[in-house]
């Protein structure tokens, strides 16, 4: 942050008084409470829950709001940038260890638990006692045939594209970077615009791809193990997608609306980064996911 | 918003006492570290009674053989949910309101580094353990597969299961908050000259502990989302007719789990290498090593998980892993162990009550280290496992351990919290209570175990009958402790003796730099260092 800014640059910015946080734990306690009552078939759980989905975007909208305009105001100095440099990536990687959950389920199923139920290593006696007939394979929805015969996506139609969409994305905001830093914020626009273009591009395909899924190849959340890792894997990571969509959009408006220069947007380069995780999350998902 | 700004700078030549006015805006609102760490340490004191409560109907049950005053299924709830409200609910977040108090006076940093979204990690408890206990009140109860949530059982509970699930991830964006932000403010916030190598041992600590938290928390929300699609959505992660397998939740779970354990020990570690110095007075026995240790200790916690499920069936080189790597662990505790010994050799020692809880951390804590040593050999756990000695063992690291250290860490800071003084002989009335009465509950355990007295069952053979008897009067006397604290302390706020700035002769670091009680804003600008004022790194004091 320069000196031109309004802030003493020897004072931490300790704001003072907010409603927000407390706002966001209602919103968190009726969404989830709600969700726990639709779960167990109580009526009131869906008004709970979209209730309470309300007042989180409430709470985002007042308490983004809050510290643009302080950001704007120019009231944080160098220090509390990296403080938030700092929280941006300690909450990237707990994301990934959020992930790391899921590939841990499917490398486990793949490597451990199907080998052991058709009857490898110490698995003998069990697949003969229970399981018996059953001959370990990847995919599959176990010995049960849970859910019933299914097939899966090739690798090389849509996945692959899907790949190359978001490698593209990768670059195409990489150059949005370079051209804000250059000033140059017709490019920075245009840059940016085909980033969320692309990302829209690749939830069209994701969708598409899930309706293909449940309607003609009979994969399903509930194909076993195999449709339960595909479909938690992907779907958290669609989930994020999204997420990371609706954050570019947010910072292609602030962009239109004249914030960020050269030296100070943190904002940018935050969802920058989170857009640089989706897509690296994705790679591992179409290599041990789709690929292998 | 010209408004905030100029607000900013208005507080920025604050450095008076300078509260917000009005109930609301002082506690709801509040963004200041202090008050936070307030926040944290009450409703942590408040989840403990309700543990403590709980544990009394499991020790009432298990006083005689036979069933007598409960129903099984209760009695179940009742050991699930004790375990559940006093990690998540009494351990943790004590540790973190302590953190928020005395992180950001160690390093002489204005407040956390993140301060709106402090308030938020703390905001979400309240609501999470509400949706947790409000279960018991609901058709079918509370959860009652164990704070393990091992299914298939966890998902045999009737509406408790998606209420569990849902606290679980809100407890966990708490404390993955809270772990962003603590990481971020030592990182980031120190004043000029409080470098890595010279920071309290307690700031290290949770240093470490932060990192682990942000590690292991978002497992366990995969872990527990896992548990709700299973349940509700048709996965079968868990269900071996679809090519998964309950033990994966265990090794999940784990994963977490483990490195869980060690964040309820390590600021323990931090607490204890802060008070044995200062009535030593000596400096801490081998600073750098004491960091590295904990280094040591976090690191190795990653790679031990499967020893709590030996007797699942796992392959044997498994099994000789967790085994050895589980071992390891004594070394850098012991590292531990004998530099606070050695800390303490030759020192001008008295035994001020922190002191004393310090001291009976340090013996305890060992006893339920070389316990769980016992615990790590496959063989032997065998025939431990699931027993009463595992219940002895854990309750020695976490109650004589953490809680120990969190009692001793409160009554060594509350001078510089509140400005006065406690009563000495009550402190240390408490403390040979606590002494007695704990060692009284827990340590009958461990023949308990070794005779085989299944855990987690509230009916027993009457050859347990004698041991049972013992440890429920032990239960008993410790559910007055935590009422005889809110009385010590009450007295203390009320009328007692005024503090100075340094009420400890021995203590060194900068929270003893600032009056007692230390101001509702400190180091609004950072301290200049000056020779001496620092615990570690010059040892010219």
């Amino acid at each position: 942050m320069s000196d031109t800014t309004h802030a003493n640059p020897d004072v931490y910015y300790v704001p003072h008084g907010t409603k927000w946080p407390i706002v966001g734990s209602f919103g968190l306690l009726f969404t989830l409470g709600g969700a726990a009552l639709w779960l167990n078939e109580h009526p009131a759980g869906e008004v709970s829950m979209l209730l309470g989905i309300a007042i989180i975007l409430f709470m985002v909208f007042g308490w983004f709001g809050t510290v643009i305009r302080e950001s704007v105001a120019g009231a944080y100095n160098k220090q509390v940038d990296t403080s938030f440099r700092m929280g941006m990536m300690w909450f990237i990687f707990s994301e990934v260890m959020f992930f790391a959950a899921f590939f841990g389920a499917l490398f486990y199923a793949r490597a451990l638990s199907v080998p052991w139920i058709g009857g490898e290593g110490d698995g003998a006696l069990t697949n003969f006692f229970l399981w018996k007939g059953y001959a370990p394979a990847w995919p599959t929805n176990g010995p049960g045939s849970i859910g019933g015969a299914f097939e899966t996506i090739p690798a090389w139609g849509v996945p692959l594209l899907n790949t190359l969409i978001l490698l593209t994305s990768g670059v195409t905001i990489t150059i949005a970077h370079h051209a804000l830093r250059a000033g140059k914020r017709t490019q920075l626009m245009i840059f940016l615009g085909l980033t969320i273009l692309l990302g829209c591009t690749f939830l069209y395909f994701q969708a598409h791809e899930y309706m293909e899924a449940y309607g003609q190849l009979n994969l399903t959340l509930g194909s076993g193990v195999y449709g339960s890792t595909f479909f938690m894997l992907t779907g958290f990571h669609g989930l994020h997608v999204t997420l990371g969509t609706v954050m570019l959009i947010v910072i292609w408006l602030r962009c239109a609306k004249g914030h960020f220069d050269r030296d100070h947007h943190f904002g940018f380069e935050a969802v920058a980064w989170y857009w640089h995780f989706v897509d690296v999350v994705w790679l591992g998902l179409f290599l041990f996911v789709y690929v292998l | 918003m010209a408004n905030t700004a100029a607000h900013a700078d208005d507080h920025a030549h604050d450095d008076h006492d300078h509260k917000p006015e009005g109930f609301l805006d002082r506690w709801l609102f509040t963004t200041n570290h202090k008050d936070i760490g307030t926040l944290y340490l009450i409703f942590a004191f408040t989840m403990a009674v309700i543990g403590a409560a709980m544990s009394v109907v499991i020790r009432t049950e298990l006083m005689s053989p036979g069933l007598q005053h409960v129903q099984p299924y209760f009695f179940n709830q009742m050991t699930t949910l004790h375990a559940l409200v006093m990690i998540f609910g009494a351990v943790m977040p004590a540790f973190v309101g302590l953190a928020n108090w005395m992180i950001p006076l160690q390093i002489g940093a204005p407040d956390m580094a993140l301060p709106r979204m402090n308030n938020w990690s703390f905001w979400i408890m309240p609501f999470a353990f509400l949706m947790l206990l409000g279960t018991l009140f609901m058709p079918g109860g509370g959860p009652a597969g164990g704070w393990t949530m091992y299914p298939p059982l966890a998902l045999q509970g009737g509406a408790s299961v998606a209420f569990m699930v849902f606290a679980v991830h809100m407890m966990g964006i708490s404390s993955i908050m809270g772990a962003i932000n603590i990481i971020a403010t030592i990182l980031n916030m120190r004043a000029p000259g409080v470098d890595l190598l010279k920071m309290p041992l307690f700031t290290w600590t949770w240093l470490i502990t932060a990192f682990l938290l942000i590690a292991v928390m978002p497992v366990l929300a995969g872990a527990v989302t896992m548990l709700l699609t299973d349940k509700f959505f048709g996965t079968s992660f868990f269900n071996a007719a679809g090519g998964g397998d309950p033990v994966m939740f265990q090794h999940i779970f784990w994963f977490f789990g483990h490195p869980e354990v060690y964040i309820m020990i390590l600021p323990a570690f931090g607490i204890v290498s802060e008070i044995i110095p200062t009535f030593s007075r000596k400096p801490l026995f081998g600073y750098q090593a004491m960091v590295y240790a904990v280094a040591s200790i976090a690191f190795l916690s990653f790679i031990v998980w499967a020893h709590h499920m030996f007797t699942v069936g796992m392959p044997l080189g498994g099994e000789l892993f967790f085994m050895y790597s589980t071992m390891l662990i004594a070394i850098p505790t012991g590292v531990k162990v004998f530099n606070w010994v050695s800390t303490m050799w030759k020192g001008s020692m008295t035994f001020e009550t922190p002191m004393l809880w310090a001291i009976g951390f340090v013996i305890l804590f060992t006893i339920g280290g070389f316990s769980g040593l016992m615990l790590a050999i496959v063989p032997a756990d065998f025939q431990y496992h699931d027993t009463y000695f595992v219940v002895a063992h854990f309750h020695y690291v976490l109650v004589t351990g953490a809680i120990f250290s969190i009692i001793a860490a409160i009554y060594y800071w509350w001078p510089k919290w509140t400005g006065r003084m406690v009563n000495e002989t009550w402190g240390k009335f408490h403390f040979w209570w606590t002494m007695v009465f704990v060692n009284l509950t827990f340590f009958p355990q461990h023949f308990l175990g070794l005779a085989g007295m299944p855990r987690r069952i509230p009916d027993y053979n009457v050859a347990f009958a004698d041991w049972n008897f013992i440890s429920s009067i032990g239960a008993f006397g410790m559910f007055l402790t935590p009422f005889m604290m809110i009385a010590i302390f009450a007295v203390s706020k009320k009328s007692g003796v005024k503090a100075t700035q340094r009420p400890w002769e021995g203590a060194h670091g900068l929270e003893w730099e600032v009056p007692s009680p230390a101001p509702h804003h400190t180091f609004t600008t950072p301290p200049v260092i000056k020779p001496g004022m620092l615990a570690h790194g010059d040892v010219s004091h």
